[in-house]
């Protein structure tokens, strides 16, 4: 069995007009067996970028950390927040410097750039950049979520309509992966405000 | 002099609190002077003025000699390109003090330090670095020359411009590792009258070709007169 799918995780952004959603499951497992339900895998990097990351939980925690602790600095020294697109190539350098013992994650990065055109990407665990237009998926739910977003993504949704769209997108393909699911947490980021929604699914 | 017994260890605070070397690097690029009967061929003056549209950096091209091949005399150095313009460019006062090939080579150290700076931010972000961060860090590369030991500090004054998301910046880097921001600014030569005449010259809303206009004019203050200013621009236009 993959370490990618040890503990389970569904991660999933989506791009409206002007505005973006990501959403993750909140399950933390050892294999089969369920250890915690309100696991955090989405974080915010600055009020217009959220980074999501699948995979082993350990590593997340610890990768969020690293993340963290370069923005802060970059922030101190360059008296601004980072670019989705900037903090992408972070995360890709960060990612394969660890090349030969890398962090068994894989990110998911979604932000609001200048002018605020959404900006969504993924990238491999030793960050190799998958640039989306439409959405991007993650965990060991993705091929379940590729088929969900797929069906029911529309281009320049507004964010109510977005909103709902992730939420079912991610609660159906949870559903069909034993390793993820026990709810979800969602993200949706206008410019001028971000809101945030823990959802209810199946919690078996 | 009070100051020779501490000039023995370049990185050592005199009584009177300084660090002797750098204000000898200091003067060595301020003052200019004839030193050593070298004429003034070598050392030029540099003019660079922020118009609101662009940075505009000048500087003559006298050679000492007519058998001097001139191709092969290059003041202004790119640091990193950007789609067909200067991105961002750094001058040197080549004023020399203690010989005319001492401080060029110092030059071209700060220059490949710059540029593998510039590189590594492009990789680590995939975008230009910000003129701000550039210069901050040659200022550190100068700074640390003057606490190492073993080292001597530069005995150069940097004219950094450039062009980022905040718009057309000049700053001025020191030995001692000080950096300013100017609207404009001269070095080298007759720096003192050119600063004058930029006072004078300077405006906020100055288009790219005023400030080239302004630039050259200022390169040519004290050398010319004013009929012959007018000549010389009508000559350029």
């Amino acid at each position: 069995m993959s370490i990618f799918e040890y503990n389970g995780s569904a991660i999933v952004a989506m791009v409206g007009k002007n505005c973006f959603a990501i959403a993750s499951d909140r399950r933390l497992g050892v294999n089969l067996q369920t250890v915690a339900t309100d696991f955090q895998r989405i974080f915010k990097i600055h009020d217009k970028l959220f980074v999501g990351l699948s995979g082993l939980g350990s590593d997340a925690q610890t990768l969020y950390q690293r993340l963290v602790f370069r923005h802060k600095l970059y922030q101190l020294r360059e008296e601004r927040d980072m670019k989705p697109e900037t903090f992408a190539s972070l995360v890709s350098a960060i990612l394969y410097e660890k090349r030969f013992g890398p962090y068994f994650c894989q990110p998911v990065i979604a932000g609001l750039g200048n002018d605020d055109k959404p900006f969504i990407c993924t990238m491999d665990f030793i960050g190799a950049k998958e640039l989306a237009k439409d959405f991007v998926v993650a965990g060991s739910a993705s091929e379940s979520l590729y088929g969900a977003c797929e069906a029911l993504f529309k281009p320049d949704m507004e964010p109510d309509e977005l909103s709902e769209v992730v939420s079912q997108a991610l609660l159906a393909s949870v559903d069909r992966d034993c390793l993820s699911g026990w709810g979800g947490h969602i993200y949706i980021v206008t410019p001028d405000e971000v809101r945030e929604k823990i959802l209810k699914g199946r919690m078996d | 002099m009070g100051d020779s017994q501490y000039s023995f260890s370049l990185t050592t605070f005199s009584p009177t609190g300084k660090l002797v070397q750098i204000e000898h690097a200091l003067t060595a690029v301020g003052s200019g002077q004839t030193s050593l009967g070298i004429k003034d061929t070598m050392l030029m003056g540099f003019v660079c003025v922020v118009a609101a549209n662009g940075v505009v950096i000048a500087t003559e091209k006298k050679l000492p000699s007519i058998l001097v091949d001139e191709s092969s005399v290059q003041k202004i150095q790119n640091l990193t390109p950007n789609i067909g313009v200067v991105y961002s460019s750094v001058i040197i006062s080549e004023s020399p003090v203690f010989c005319c090939s001492g401080m060029g080579p110092d030059f071209r150290v700060l220059v490949r330090k710059s540029r593998k700076q510039t590189e590594q931010y492009h990789r680590l972000y995939k975008e230009p670095i910000p003129v701000t961060q550039l210069v901050r860090e040659t200022a550190a590369v100068m700074q640390e020359f003057t606490q190492s030991g073993g080292v001597r500090p530069f005995g150069v004054s940097l004219l950094v411009a450039g062009f980022d998301d905040k718009g057309p910046q000049l700053y001025q880097v020191d030995p001692s590792g000080s950096y300013f921001s100017w609207k404009a600014s001269a070095m080298g030569k007759n720096v003192s009258n050119a600063k004058t005449f930029l006072e004078k010259r300077y405006t906020d809303d100055m288009e790219l070709d005023d400030a080239v206009h302004t630039a050259i004019l200022t390169l040519k203050e004290g050398v010319l007169t004013p009929a012959e200013i007018d000549d010389y621009l009508a000559e350029v236009e």
